[in-house]
């Protein structure tokens, strides 16, 4: 099949910035000082030398109190408890999956905190442990939520609810962690015929809208043979090519402001999508709807 | 010929112009790619470079060269093989580019606080793209600018440039690759400019001892110029993605 292939010189590149001007904050850089005083404690991308506090990152500084710390723009994954996440299953061991979670150290999924098939309180027995690639084997996806943080920054996961399991059919896109706005639900039904997990550690799984939740049994089924019609995967395609567009722009992404993209995308075709005027052209609209929306 | 040859006219213009204290101009761009955690694109002259920065992330291979008090620093240089005259036959893996990948690690592990890290691991891969002269300094600097990129504590900007020596007299400032041809011992060095602590200093040739002070001197001050150069880039570019965001990850 033949395709249009756009190639085009760096001179000819477009600036996706869409930056409007604001009041700017003070950014700190590394090694700049940010107070010479010994009053205050120095917390996250700061450092004490010579008495001084200085940061260590880029970014904008946070006060809370005496506690002073730098927040840099973009970084690996810092969990917290109750962060829903999406992650890959990189090793199996005893009694517990390791998972990949874009932060720094793999996160753990121990066979305690999983809901297996056959109810909530069955024991679990030297059975299913020989069983445990059965239920997640290396490079499954799953969803779950932060359960703990250890003292050395790994997170422990745990996914004790039926939202939670094995992902079967679907797309990943992975984008910076910081761009994830935290809202209160982190799974939409989006009226469009696809739904959509903002995992916060920046890993996006977009999948078509499962009518009957019904036999959803621990979330381990993974149905491959169920097909995905053809009108399901373009809206799956068309909302991956509107993150990708606001995410080009460096926009937030959340519920709201993925749907305004998607409906201002409707001129586009998907493939159009991926055309970089195009992309600036959908943050564009994206951001005229949002700042409609914030002011009336 | 033998008048073009000369490092230094007479009226104290080199080759291309520059006085013997001006630096090449430097052009820089923070995050240019999406897949990796940092990235720049960093030009110096002719001398293009770009880095990208993965991790902190979990020790992938060899599980046992994870540290338990500080993270492990993995570079890897390489120049396109389209980046000399002359077409190099090996991008990575020859004896240069192993050395120079060295020598970066040492740079890097510097100004990187790895003590923040255990167990993990961080990789610098930094590819030459135009050749003209002063490659390693334009790697160490585009690293720092992809290091930052990745929101990766530092202590400072780690910042290298190089000096020569022209006429046995005066101190020439970032040795362009034509300069490195006619001759003149050049020397590399790279710094902590803020602190103005020496992580690493090669030379290729030698003069006498004389002139070190005052072509150290020289270098220092380029590292420290090439320090507020790079500072001005990532103050813009924090404050065109803040702007984007909306300082929404920062409230």
């Amino acid at each position: 099949m033949p395709q249009k292939i756009h190639i085009r010189l760096a001179a000819h590149r477009i600036n996706p910035s869409i930056a409007v001007n604001r009041r700017v904050p003070k950014i700190f850089t590394p090694g700049q000082v940010i107070t010479e005083q010994n009053e205050f404690m120095r917390g996250h991308g700061t450092y004490e030398e010579e008495g001084f506090l200085k940061s260590s990152v880029a970014g904008v500084k946070e006060q809370v109190n005496n506690l002073i710390s730098i927040r840099p723009l973009k970084s690996r994954y810092n969990g917290e408890v109750g962060d829903v996440v999406v992650g890959r299953v990189t090793e199996v061991q005893q009694k517990r999956w390791k998972v990949d979670t874009n932060s720094r150290l793999d996160s753990v999924l121990l066979l305690s905190s999983v809901n297996l098939p056959g109810g909530e309180l069955r024991r679990r027995s030297a059975e299913d442990e020989h069983m445990m690639r059965q239920y997640l084997q290396e490079g499954d996806l799953i969803s779950a939520e932060v359960q703990s943080v250890y003292s050395d920054g790994s997170l422990s996961l745990h996914t004790r609810s039926l939202k939670y399991g094995k992902l079967s059919q679907g797309i990943l896109v992975k984008v910076f962690p910081s761009l994830i706005k935290r809202s209160k639900t982190h799974f939409h039904n989006f009226y469009v015929g696809a739904s959509i997990i903002l995992g916060n550690n920046g890993f996006i799984w977009i999948y078509p809208t499962v009518s009957n939740a019904e036999d959803n049994a621990g979330g381990f089924v993974q149905n491959l043979e169920q097909v995905v019609s053809r009108p399901e995967r373009e809206t799956i395609g068309r909302l991956r090519n509107c993150i990708l567009a606001l995410i080009q722009s460096k926009m937030m992404l959340y519920d709201t402001s993925i749907l305004y993209a998607f409906e201002e995308s409707q001129k586009y075709s998907v493939a159009e999508l991926l055309i970089p005027e195009a992309m600036v052209d959908v943050a564009i609209l994206t951001q005229d709807r949002l700042s409609m929306l914030e002011n009336s | 010929m033998s008048k073009n040859r000369e490092l230094l006219s007479k009226i104290g213009l080199r080759q291309d112009g520059r006085r013997a204290d001006e630096l090449r101009r430097i052009r820089c761009k923070l995050g240019v790619f999406t897949e990796p955690d940092g990235s720049a694109y960093l030009e110096q002259g002719l001398t293009k470079v770009l880095a990208a920065v993965y991790g902190p992330h979990q020790v992938r291979g060899s599980r046992s060269k994870a540290q338990h008090d500080s993270a492990v620093v993995n570079c890897q240089f390489s120049m396109a093989v389209f980046s000399t005259g002359e077409r190099k036959k090996r991008p990575r893996g020859d004896r240069k580019s192993t050395e120079i990948s060295i020598h970066l690690r040492q740079a890097l592990t510097a100004a990187i606080k790895v003590e923040l890290y255990p167990w993990t691991q961080i990789d610098v891969y930094v590819e030459v793209l135009h050749a003209d002269g002063g490659i390693y300094p334009a790697c160490v600097n585009a690293a720092t600018l992809a290091l930052i990129d990745a929101g990766i504590p530092l202590k400072e900007y780690v910042c290298a440039c190089t000096a020569s020596l022209a006429n046995n007299d005066v101190p020439l400032l970032d040795v362009s690759h034509q300069e490195e041809i006619i001759g003149g011992p050049t020397l590399t060095v790279a710094a902590l400019p803020m602190s103005g602590k020496i992580v690493l200093m090669e030379m290729s040739q030698r003069f006498h001892v004389d002139h070190l002070q005052k072509v150290l001197d020289k270098a220092l001050q380029g590292c420290k110029d090439i320090k507020s150069i790079l500072d001005e880039a990532v103050k813009s570019h924090i404050q065109d993605v803040g702007s984007s965001t909306g300082w929404a990850s920062t409230t």
